[in-house]
């Protein structure tokens, strides 16, 4: 009884803020009400019972990137600013047609008999995680995790490329960063 | 402590969140909330990955070590699509979709 109560104030926290983070005029609260969604997720992983995902859950995405969009958000837009939305023909038309797919699928899924697993399994600890994660053998991901530190390298080379103010070298001229060219301009 | 609540009532959730992140990608106009609705969508996915995998196959990790990775892979989009987000900020000082068109035609 206790979890099903949980479990429903949770799923109407993620839904209502869910809402909240699409229709929020205010991008900085549509930033935090977003933080409430990921933080309910990671409840709902506790409740699953993997917490070395949950716990991924809250540094990664609670921590890291909400942080991260927070800085962007303060670095592109005004505080008092308000976001525009699509105009209405078109905020109805895509209502429409995410309600339509929506529907469709919660259809199949409500229709679909699901029969769980009940065999008791035993715990799975944070040291069959790490051990599961590193091994090569049968039922091991190393490959994955090999391929995603490659991944997050390239990105990290990669943001660090694209976001790098790029000086300009004109030929004939002395350098001129783009800064400067910047504040001659306005 | 899931036992009572069947495995169908995770998946309208995630099904809910998924579909609310497609409303707001395609009504908002500006690139970060855009960008947060993508996390949404992920989040929702992330769900589903992990409820299948503890309802039906509790034993085995794939569900698991697939979440871990789609977060991995949030992150990194994350970083690499703020960097492209203020760098047109730069060049066209506004992240409006309507606004930066020049590549359009």
């Amino acid at each position: 009884m206790f979890d099903q109560i949980v479990f429903f104030v949770i799923a109407a926290i993620i839904l209502v803020f869910s809402v909240l983070t699409v229709t929020s005029r205010k991008i900085l609260r549509a930033a935090v009400y977003l933080l409430f969604v990921l933080i309910a997720t990671a409840v709902l992983y506790f409740m699953m019972n993997y917490n070395f995902l949950a716990a991924v859950q809250l540094t990664v995405y609670a921590g890291g990137i909400v942080v991260l969009i927070i800085f962007s958000i303060l670095l592109t837009s005004h505080i008092s600013e308000h976001a525009k939305m699509a105009p209405l023909k078109q905020s109805l038309l895509s209502a429409l047609a995410t309600i339509a797919g929506a529907m469709l699928t919660l259809m199949v899924i409500l229709n679909f008999v699901f029969v769980p697993n009940t065999t008791p399994v035993a715990e799975q600890t944070v040291n069959d995680v790490g051990l599961a994660l590193v091994s090569y053998q049968r039922e091991g991901f190393a490959l994955p995790f090999e391929v995603i530190s490659i991944l997050l390298l390239a990105s990290l080379i990669g943001a660090i490329v694209v976001a790098k103010k790029e000086k300009l070298i004109l030929p004939g001229k002395e350098e001129i960063s783009e800064n400067a060219e910047n504040d001659s301009a306005q | 402590m899931i036992q009572n609540i069947p495995l169908s009532y995770v998946l309208i959730v995630s099904t809910l969140m998924f579909f609310i992140g497609i409303y707001g990608f395609l009504t908002r106009r500006n690139l970060i909330t855009m960008l947060m609705s993508i996390e949404l969508i992920l989040n929702a996915v992330n769900i589903n990955f992990v409820a299948f995998n503890r309802y039906l196959f509790p034993q085995a990790f794939e569900g698991h070590f697939f979440a871990m990775i789609v977060i991995a892979i949030a992150a990194a989009e994350a970083a690499v699509g703020i960097a492209i987000i203020i760098n047109i900020y730069r060049n066209f000082r506004s992240i409006d979709v309507e606004q930066v068109d020049q590549m359009k035609f």
